[in-house]
């Protein structure tokens, strides 16, 4: 499909640009979102976008809390988050348009369907008037188009129910944003094509819709507002990319883990819970490649069967968000104290309780290292961006096996739905690390330790002459067997806080992302705030400020000179999606008097927010 | 801990038993019930390196301590969701989950009643002494109307629930009960179980001689046990007494059991693949005899079975991974522009 016909002088140039579309919760906002998202991928730029979709699967329609909501920053340089600012608001409803319009940036443009502004929806959304009548949008540039009247036009001659054919309003606005930015429409018809595949009309429909929207920026119908615009690709490392989600990096890694442990199965076993369901969602399909998923009765056999596969010789893993975490605990401290390998994938929410499903917080630090009875060490990861959901899912793998420990990923809501584009890696590539199960009985007892690692050895039930018991009694140094010595229990207490502390010598040095590794300020990070702050600190860097950006993958242990790093800097500012979690375990591990940026609004950091922090101190 | 090589294929009882000395009371009815296990593993010349004892907390919990197999002691009622687990890693491991009343129907009451609708292919060994004795005497949820403990001083208010009822309701293909003390029976039950495919659930009438000594005297005692027990068979009518004098019917007109003298020509036959005649016996209590032997089996295909049938059939790229990363939409950046797709 030839786009070049429209690139022509009145289009307009981007270093990149925000849209949001945003409509009811069944209006396929998040699919017109993640089809824009593929033509701008195949375009050649880079992005980052974020889904904010709300706790109801289909609230009453036209009201407030049934908005959708995608998000995409797109363009050639600085795609680090999905954006502060919106650019451009697709609002399908009105009261799309009340919940969105306070992230449009001044100058910005909205887009609106004028049909779904009747009284209903207007009352509905609590609007006394009609916002396209008076001058409350007299800041934005507003595009009123009737998308309900063209589309219907549009999708006439395939024959559909007034309803199906509203359905297709969606694709029409794709198709007219499409235009906007110069971008194809081949993969989108492609998909419909395939989605569709046994609804024909249902897909020439919405194909139908979707030409007939880009047509529409096309021709001479438009207002004099309506420009194209180009943005540039993104210059990036030569190679083959895809679209990941954090999601399927953890999914992936998971497998690559697998593999490169030399493991034959991978155990997954979950019980429903937004947002971390999408994991078992996506695992259940990759059956061919080892995997076995299991939805238990609820998150403690979740735990209870992944442990117990982790037992038996599997890779066993288990996943849930902040308040089913909690009910594994139990099975962390059994993991814990029979030293067995089990990943657990927290995808944190915003609580306490059930708190706000939906959205996205990094408050379950706390939670991983320390929410456990007694003294209870384990190993805590947080990857960085959905890409790093692959590579700190691998890493997982290979320090729950080597040191045989449980290790919780400290993933999120944003980082679940969240993708980028990838660079996608050849498993050649990857780390390996192959697993030895012991089988020679010769000297033999279930906690004789690795002098190296501390690890005990790991034993398949079915292997001849290596029968014996473990479980959650304390056990002694020596033998394996029970054992209430007062003795011998600070003996094992010291054994197995040193085994998850040695870790740190098996893992990378902490580095500084971005800036000098001693200065004025150090903004230390963790998480999914990656992009945020390390755009905040290149704006603060151009304007010569002396800041430095560090985020921290490995949270438990530490990375052995983190706290020789820090000291490096006359301060230490840590912004965090929570009231103030890493911060403390900095100030008790460093003593230094790193100072909290705290967010808790359940939505992801504001690269202005961290940028206006770091004006005040530096 | 000392590693004994056997390599005769056929063990003694005494070779099932660790090295570890074993901490039950004196007289308590879970001796017995480790020399019926380690008895029937003998007899049906298990290996020990293919068998595991899974257990959650609680006096039966500390089982797989002394047996010379793999153990694994776990947390208080969870030993149903980690032997799961054990099974979906390696199917052809032979599971045993031992637990209590309170272990088993009560913290764990939730994992017991999905293990048995998934037919997971488990020995499930239930411990029912009526009572929580590792905390020092506590009413159970098996434990009846009036029941005196240190947190029922006035009496238990709460209604018990019967472990063989709830397995039936659950969904168990299997489900037997049997004595601690009555050992041939119990040997040849927990054999019926083992030979089981799917979940295999077993009911031990344990008496704990310190906190609910003789709990079951009525049921056991030598003076009563012919009138009440009922020893049930396949295919056998249901007769007990000491000379086999009375027998079960359907009461005419009801779904109710009543007893009558035998013979007669009605008495019901005992068919073990009939699960409303099996609900009907796993409810009868005193003044009814209790019903012993195996209760209900109708084997179907078990859980980890039907997932690797479907695993086998699940589409996929050969399990290449490098296939997997590049499904869907890709794209070239650099060298060459033009986009990919991988079908």
């Amino acid at each position: 499909m030839a786009t070049s016909s429209i690139a022509g002088p009145q289009r307009e140039a981007r270093d990149s640009v925000v849209i949001r579309f945003a409509g009811d919760s069944g209006d396929g906002m998040q699919v017109t979102g993640s089809q824009f998202t593929l033509e701008t991928a195949l375009a050649g730029s880079d992005f980052s976008t974020f889904p904010d979709f709300p706790a109801e699967i289909r609230a009453p329609t036209g009201t407030t809390f049934g908005v959708s909501a995608f998000q995409i920053h797109f363009g050639g340089t600085d795609v680090m988050t999905p954006g502060d600012a919106v650019d451009v608001l697709v609002a399908m409803n009105p009261a799309a348009l009340t919940v969105e319009l306070n992230d449009l940036r001044v100058g910005g443009t909205v887009i609106v369907d004028t049909a779904a502004f009747n009284e209903r929806n207007l009352g509905k959304a609590g609007y006394q008037r009609n916002p396209l009548e008076d001058d409350s949008l007299a800041k934005y540039q507003v595009l009123k188009f009737d998308i309900t009247k063209l589309t219907a036009d549009a999708v006439k001659p395939h024959g559909l129910s007034s309803r199906e054919a509203h359905l297709c309003r969606n694709m029409w606005a794709l198709g007219l944003l499409l235009w906007m930015y110069g971008y194809e429409r081949t993969a989108t018809i492609d998909w419909l094509k395939r989605k569709f595949a046994k609804k024909q009309v249902i897909a020439e429909a919405n194909i139908a819709a979707l030409n007939a929207g880009h047509a529409f920026g096309e021709t001479a119908e438009m207002a004099e507002h309506m420009v194209g615009y180009v943005v540039p690709k993104a210059d990036v490392e030569p190679g083959r990319y895809r679209t990941v989600s954090g999601t399927e990096g953890l999914a992936w890694g998971l497998i690559a883990g697998m593999r490169a442990a030399g493991i034959a199965k991978l155990v997954f076993a979950g019980y429903p819970i937004t947002p971390a369901s999408a994991l078992l969602h996506t695992l259940a399909n990759l059956r061919a490649y080892g995997v076995i998923t299991f939805q238990a009765e609820d998150e403690i056999a979740a735990s209870g069967a992944a442990l117990g596969a982790a037992y038996a010789g599997a890779l066993g893993v288990t996943s849930s968000s902040g308040p089913g975490i909690a009910l594994k605990t139990e099975m962390l401290g059994l993991a814990i104290a029979t030293e067995l390998p089990l990943i657990v994938i927290d995808s944190q929410r915003a609580g306490p309780s059930t708190g706000m499903p939906t959205k996205a917080e990094q408050s379950d630090l706390f939670q991983a290292v320390h929410g456990r009875n007694a003294d209870a060490p384990l190993a805590v990861l947080a990857p960085s961006s959905t890409a790093d959901c692959f590579h700190i899912a691998i890493e997982a793998v290979r320090i729950a096996t080597k040191y045989m420990t449980p290790v919780i990923v400290l993933s999120d809501g944003y980082l679940a739905h969240a993708a980028e584009p990838w660079r996608i890696p050849s498993e050649a590539d990857l780390p390996r690390f192959p697993v030895t199960y012991r089988t020679d009985p010769e000297g033999f007892h279930p906690f004789l330790r690795n002098p190296e690692t501390l690890a005990r050895p790991w034993v398949k039930p079915g292997t001849p002459n290596m029968e014996h018991r473990i479980g959650g009694l304390e056990r002694d140094y020596d033998t394996g067997h029970i054992s209430y010595d007062p003795d011998n229990h600070a003996r094992m207490t010291k054994a197995r806080a040193d085994k998850i502390a040695g870790i740190t010598n098996d893992i990378p040095l902490q580095t500084v992302a971005l800036g000098e590794e001693h200065g004025k300020l150090a903004v230390v990070g963790w998480g999914s705030t990656f992009g945020a702050i390390h755009r905040a600190v290149q704006i603060a860097r151009d304007q010569g400020r002396d800041v430095a950006h560090i985020h921290v993958r490995y949270l438990s242990p530490f990375p052995r000179n983190l706290g020789e790093l820090l000291r490096r800097y006359d301060r230490v500012l840590v912004p965090e999606m929570n009231n103030g979690q890493l911060v403390k375990l900095l100030r008790a591990e460093y003593l230094i008097p790193a100072e909290s940026l705290p967010k808790v609004t359940g939505k992801p950091f504001r690269v202005t927010e961290i940028a206006q922090a770091i004006r005040k101190i530096s | 801990m000392t590693v004994t090589t056997i390599t005769d294929a056929q063990l003694a009882p005494k070779d099932y038993a660790s090295d570890q000395e074993v901490r039950w009371c004196p007289g308590c009815g879970d001796y017995a019930i480790l020399k019926a296990v380690q008895k029937a593993c003998a007899d049906m010349g298990l290996k020990r390196e293919h068998t595991v004892f899974v257990s959650g907390i609680g006096c039966a919990a500390r089982f797989p301590y002394y047996m010379s197999t793999y153990g694994f002691h776990t947390v208080h009622g969870r030993a149903p969701a980690i032997a799961t687990g054990i099974k979906l890693a390696n199917p052809d491991l032979d599971v045993w989950v031992m637990t209590g009343d309170g272990d088993g129907l009560s913290i764990g009451g939730n994992h017991m009643l999905h293990v048995l609708r998934r037919n997971v292919d488990l020995n499930i060994i239930l411990f029912n002494n009526e009572i929580y004795g590792l905390t020092k005497g506590q009413y159970s949820p098996t434990s009846r109307r009036g029941t005196r403990s240190p947190s029922t001083p006035l009496g238990s208010i709460e209604n018990p629930v019967s472990a063989c009822a709830f397995a039936l309701g659950a969904g168990a293909r299997f489900v037997a009960r049997s004595i601690d003390t009555l050992q041939p029976h119990l040997i040849s039950v927990l054999k019926r179980a083992h030979a089981h495919r799917g979940a295999s659930f077993v009911e031990i009438l344990q008496n704990c001689v310190v906190f609910n000594d003789a709990v079951f005297e009525q049921i056991t005692g030598k003076e009563v046990a012919p009138d009440a027990q009922v020893l049930v068979e396949h295919g056998k009518p249901l007769v007990f007494g000491k000379n086999k004098e009375k027998g079960l019917r359907l009461k005419p007109g009801t779904l109710e059991l009543e007893v009558v003298a035998a013979p007669a020509p009605d008495l019901l036959v005992h068919d073990e693949t009939n699960r409303p005649l099996a609900q009907l016996l796993a409810a009868l209590e005193p003044p009814f005899p209790t019903a012993m032997g195996v209760l209900f089996c109708s084997p179907a295909a078990s859980y980890e079975h039907d997932v690797y049938a479907q695993t086998g059939a699940a589409p996929g790229r050969g399990g290449d991974l490098d296939a997997l990363l590049n499904s869907e939409r890709t794209w070239e950046v650099g060298g060459g522009e033009g986009e990919g797709e991988v079908p």
